[in-house]
């Protein structure tokens, strides 16, 4: 008894520390979970990489009518692309089963979930991950590798280590934007289709250069739900191309304070969101 | 917040419910975006207190308010008042610090990994927990022992059958020793054997190890065989609070006799208060106290009537809480 209360301190130290310990040992579970069915495994993620894929052909035939979409070539349309695929492929496979929070809200089995020593946050983050998910990454980096093979860009220091950042910050961005989702369906159990249309329809919207959108669009995806920062601004800054909206060129390198500023406030949400469940319960 | 630990109550109270209220918003939609808001008393100024050890049954109807206050006690929902501890700690505020003193089983939603071989959820437990090693073994190899699951360890959850299920869970429930364990209709849908199997470990557990448990139920046979105490609940308020035996009296429930007799005859001359309610050609229905035995009523009946069989049939909680509240109302 004297160790578990121990053990019950140490735990309460650092929640950052224990919930991704706990997100891995979820995770690690999922997949060996999966692993039970390797032929479906196997399935589901070329199933994962081919319907991706689709989304670049579309582009590849509307190329095939056209030279130029709003005045970016294909290699640079499939940089934009690549950039956007491999950020939320990331977001998606590391916490895209948030959504299936709804349900786990309406069977109650949330529950299990909070008496366990562990944040909900990551319990609820690694519950049902899909490896499989790796299918969309991957298809997103062989467009991005074949966008830097075939693009012509002037590479420099700054934009070499604003490639990384761009990819990480722009995973940050998804991610928060999944978390703060789930945090909505705290209020509403039913609202992951709404979720889809920022994760899903979001990183639709980047594949496509920013110039063929109305301004509204345009500052409502940079002001108000930031998505903007993924890659439309890190690739004007690497493709030397003009900044959507005469923007300063340095907001090319803000994505990580974009990121972590959005990571701050979906936890908020998520705070909020998780009060609620616990005084309403439902 | 108050983190005067254990000491403070010692063991009189374990588990401590000061007049805890949880108040629901209920919104109710009535006509097109009109929306009417309704409070709901779930529970409603509960207070009861558990010593270390003692063997609790929570019973009452459905929606009566049993697994708001599992839901309070375990951290899961913050209460909207009074006052709440368990082993000193405030379960909503300290969620996670409780999580590792106290076992959880939700009957009828298992915490078993479906696809995974059994032993695969309790490495998880035991890494999720922190379980020293040695403890752990420990620990796993009582509850395979009494819970026989030697031969399922490597099965996988979703080859197992209901009863297998439930006992797992309950092992998994253990392995961090904890103080307290919260059943949630832990004998629901099982066969008699499989029961028979849970109550025993149950029993054990509490003798041996002297764990505190607290079980919601509609069986009233898990609360005759395995708890001291009885508590019923309904509409948020505590009804009854105290032995099984008194819950009959207070609910002046009945017992049924059936009896089969060798042929027709007329109603049975029983003793009061036993009495005739039902006839069917050589069957009868006699009621009597549940509080009183059978024996007597049965010797008589053998003694003076040409008996072929009989049975006796336990009045079943609702009947006794359905019964309890009629006299009340009436009181």
């Amino acid at each position: 008894m004297a160790e578990s209360s121990a053990a019950g301190r140490r735990v309460g130290e650092n929640r950052l520390v224990d919930g991704v310990r706990a997100y891995r040992m979820i995770a690690a579970m999922w997949i060996r979970s999966t692993m039970a069915y390797r032929a479906s495994f196997a399935m589901t993620t070329l199933g994962n990489f081919a319907a991706t894929a689709l989304d670049f052909v579309a582009i590849l035939l509307m190329f095939s009518r056209v030279d130029a979409l709003g005045g970016y070539a294909l290699p640079e349309v499939a940089f934009l692309y690549g950039l956007s695929s491999v950020s939320f492929g990331l977001a998606d496979l590391a916490i895209g089963s948030m959504d299936r929070l709804g349900r786990r809200l309406r069977d109650g089995t949330l529950d299990t979930l909070l008496v366990r020593p562990a944040p909900v946050l990551a319990q609820v983050a690694a519950d049902r991950f899909a490896l499989r998910r790796l299918g969309r990454v991957t298809q997103g980096a062989l467009v991005l590798a074949y966008a830097l093979w075939t693009v012509d860009i002037d590479w420099t220091v700054p934009k070499l280590l604003l490639m990384p950042v761009a990819l990480v910050s722009g995973a940050g961005i998804f991610g928060a934007v999944f978390v703060a989702g789930a945090a909505f369906q705290f209020v509403a159990q039913d609202a992951s289709e709404a979720q889809n249309a920022f994760t899903y329809g979001g990183t639709t919207l980047l594949q496509y250069p920013p110039t063929i959108f109305g301004k509204e669009l345009v500052r409502g995806v940079t002001f108000v739900l930031p998505l903007a920062f993924v890659n439309w601004l890190p690739a004007a800054y690497v493709l030397d191309r003009p900044y959507p909206l005469g923007l300063p060129g340095w907001v090319a390198f803000t994505p990580p304070v974009v990121a972590v500023a959005c990571g701050a406030l979906a936890g908020l949400a998520w705070r909020a969101g998780l009060r609620t469940y616990r005084s309403t319960g439902s | 917040m108050d983190s005067a630990g254990d000491s403070a109550f010692g063991d009189g109270a374990f588990i401590e419910v000061d007049r805890v209220e949880k108040v629901f918003d209920v919104r109710r939609k009535t006509g097109f975006l009109k929306r009417e808001r309704r409070q709901v008393r779930a529970v409603d100024s509960i207070s009861f207190t558990v010593p270390r050890g003692e063997m609790v049954g929570y019973i009452g109807p459905n929606g009566a308010g049993k697994s708001t206050t599992i839901k309070m006690l375990t951290g899961i929902l913050t209460p909207s008042g009074g006052r709440l501890r368990v082993a000193g700690i405030d379960p909503s505020r300290e969620r996670s610090r409780l999580a590792h003193r106290i076992g959880v089983v939700f009957g009828q939603r298992t915490t078993l990994w479906w696809d995974l071989p059994l032993i695969d959820s309790y490495r998880l437990t035991h890494r999720m927990y922190r379980i020293p090693d040695a403890r752990y073994r420990a620990n796993l190899d009582r509850c395979v022992e009494l819970l026989e699951l030697g031969a399922l360890l490597d099965v996988p959850v979703r080859q197992l059958s209901l009863g297998q299920r439930m006992r797992g869970d309950i092992a998994a429930a253990l392995l961090h020793d904890p103080e307290v364990l919260y059943l949630d209709e832990p004998t629901i849908g099982l066969d008699v054997v499989s029961k028979a199997r849970v109550r025993a470990f149950l029993r054990d557990l509490n003798a041996e190890r002297g764990t505190t448990v607290l079980l919601t139920t509609h069986d009233l046979q898990d609360i005759e065989q395995l708890c001291s105490r009885v508590m019923v609940i309904d509409q948020g308020r505590l009804m009854y609070d105290g032995p099984l035996a008194g819950l009959h009296e207070a609910g002046e429930s009945e017992r049924t006799l059936v009896v089969d007799l060798e042929r027709e005859l007329p109603p049975i001359d029983a003793p009061a208060p036993a009495r005739v309610v039902r006839v069917e050609g050589p069957r009868q229905w006699l009621a009597f106290p549940a509080a009183q035995s059978a024996a007597p009523l049965v010797a008589r009946i053998a003694a003076e009537y040409p008996l072929v069989d009989l049975s006796v049939r336990e009045p079943d909680i609702e009947a006794v809480i359905a019964k309890m509240y009629e006299e009340r109302a009436t009181a």
